[in-house]
């Protein structure tokens, strides 16, 4: 039983090599989406850049967070291929999922911090979960405590999530987060929530953590000053596809209707009228 | 007019078939995390740790309410076999009635029904809390089988716990009873202590941890089940919630018919 399972391990990652690209680290192509008679995705094709900020962007409803959930195998299209270093993750079953899932981390909207755990708990859990065994104790809590202060929280370790604010909420998850020093970060929605001054923090934070680990980083925003700020690639999805995506500089040469919308409405960045190309 | 009766004659249609349908399809998704769990409680890690955690929470628990109504249970069913056994001047064999219906159906079929509000409702809110704060897609993304972690280890101690929790509910009801119709009914102890011990065997005492066993694993499933699948913000905790006592009180005492009928034509 085993035997076979190792097989198809190894069958696996021999296909995974060969479709490997080099420049992409997550590939989308064709998925399609249905709740009942609402058609979420409808036919998502998108490249996730391997070391840098992408973000993609949308409005309520969008699509956004369904998407960012099937990218991460929480949630398995009607049809099409995701391909996350070349392997494709929408067959496998939840005990080869988990382990594609060791290069993930991942930032919720609102932290999903452990509520029943303290801070040094939640960040400790995954340490606690896959380095018991290389790890002492002592070494892992200095590990959390390292990544707490660097992303600038202090004497918090032994409080609990309902006892912070919003903003060190998102910071624990963060911490949580980074921890295992993944090779892909999700972030759903950082800034929501935000005062402009944590906003402009936690975009500092994305960049930062971005460069530092040289990690690949999935944003999901509806924030176009947050967006354009560290977005190295931005894809906008509308009404459940993917309708335009490049480098932040590319895109506004030339927005499609819905993005020119979007971005006019918030104020955020400067547009050449419509119609008009460089 | 005739358009609305034919409207509202659909939709009574529309609603008598998808009862039975939702309830099949909710059934085949319990045993479907059933297997599920069986499939990750297999594959290491072992989280023992967790599965003492929650054989504390529901057993040690419980046995402050297991022991109060089990008390009170024994007393009552103790003193209305007095009544009834003393017409016939027979009383010295409530010990035996008392005991042998406690062990076959009270305290398994209580015992159960106690869990189920305090446990099995616990189990739903807490997931379901979870569920919709989205802490259980976080432990997902964390390579941590949420399963495997949440699932498991309350199907593991409901199923162990439950037994012992019926064991205790026995002595206790037998001592309740014994206090009421000895203590206050004045019937002769001596006869009462002769007849538990003379018509009261093993298989009495098996039949009731069988049930406990069943019952132990369905009141954790379904705690499970539906705070795993929780969704809707706070009222669908609520719903999560109240459905698990519901689901769980109807089903011990259809399970409990079942498996009565079984276990005595199997000879017990």
């Amino acid at each position: 039983m085993f035997g076979g399972r190792r097989a198809k391990a190894k069958e696996r990652a021999a296909a995974a090599a060969a479709a490997r690209s080099e420049r992409y680290q997550i590939q989308v192509r064709g998925i399609r989406k249905d709740f009942g008679e609402h058609h979420i995705l409808r036919g998502i094709d998108l490249d996730i850049e391997r070391g840098h900020i992408n973000v993609i962007v949308g409005g309520s409803g969008a699509g956004k967070s369904v998407t960012m959930k099937h990218l991460i195998g929480l949630i398995k299209p009607d049809e099409g291929q995701i391909l996350v270093d070349g392997e494709d993750i929408v067959p496998m079953d939840d005990f080869a999922l988990n382990e594609v899932r060791t290069k993930f981390g991942m930032l919720f909207q609102y932290a999903a911090l452990f509520d029943s755990m303290t801070v040094e708990e939640n960040v400790l859990f995954p340490l606690m979960e896959h380095q018991r065994r290389s790890k002492s104790l002592a070494e892992m809590k200095e590990i959390v405590t390292e990544k707490l202060h660097s992303l600038g929280l202090f004497n918090i370790e032994k409080k609990y999530p309902s006892e912070l604010s919003g903003g060190m909420r998102k910071r624990v998850g963060l911490a949580r987060a980074i921890v295992m020093e993944p090779e892909i970060l999700f972030y759903d929605e950082p800034t929501t929530g935000l005062d402009p001054i944590a906003t402009k923090n936690v975009d500092e934070m994305i960049q930062e953590i971005s460069e530092k680990f040289n990690v690949t980083s999935v944003v999901i925003s509806h924030d176009m000053a947050s967006t354009f700020r560290i977005a190295h690639r931005v894809s906008m999805l509308y009404k459940g596809q993917i309708i335009a995506t490049g480098p932040p500089k590319e895109i506004l040469k030339n927005p499609p209707d819905p993005l020119r919308e979007f971005l006019v409405t918030s104020g955020t960045v400067e547009l050449p009228p419509a119609g008009e190309d460089d | 007019m005739s358009g609305r009766v034919i409207q509202s004659l659909a939709d009574g249609i529309d609603r008598a078939v998808s009862a039975p349908l939702r309830f099949l399809q909710v059934l085949g998704e319990m045993l479907m995390l059933l297997g599920q769990a069986t499939l990750w409680g297999l594959r290491p890690p072992y989280r023992v740790g967790l599965v003492v955690q929650q054989m504390e929470f529901i057993g040690v628990g419980s046995l402050s309410i297991i022991i109060l109504v089990s008390v009170f249970t024994g007393g009552v069913f103790g003193l209305q076999s007095v009544e009834a056994f003393r017409t016939f001047q027979a009383d010295g064999f409530v010990g035996m009635a008392v005991s042998l219906t406690l062990t076959r159906e009270i305290a398994p079929v209580i015992g159960a029904l106690m869990v189920a509000g305090r446990a099995g409702s616990a189990m739903a809110t807490e997931l379901g809390s979870m569920r919709i704060s989205e802490q259980i897609d976080a432990m997902a993304t964390l390579a941590v089988n949420p399963i495997q972690y949440l699932v498991v280890p309350r199907l593991i101690a409901a199923t162990v716990m439950m037994p012992v929790l019926t064991m205790v509910f026995d002595l206790c009801g037998i001592t309740g009873a014994y206090m009421f119709v000895v203590g206050v009914q004045g019937v002769d102890p001596g006869p009462f202590i002769h007849n538990i011990r003379w018509f009261t065997d093993s298989s009495d005492l098996l039949m009731g941890l069988i049930k406990a066993v069943a019952f132990g694993l369905m009141v954790a499933l379904v705690g499970c089940h539906q705070g795993y699948n929780t969704s809707g913000g706070a009222r669908g905790v609520g719903l999560a919630t109240m459905r698990t006592v519901v689901i769980c009180s109807v089903s011990i005492l259809i399970i409990d018919f079942i498996m009565t009928d079984i276990l005595i034509s199997l000879g017990m």
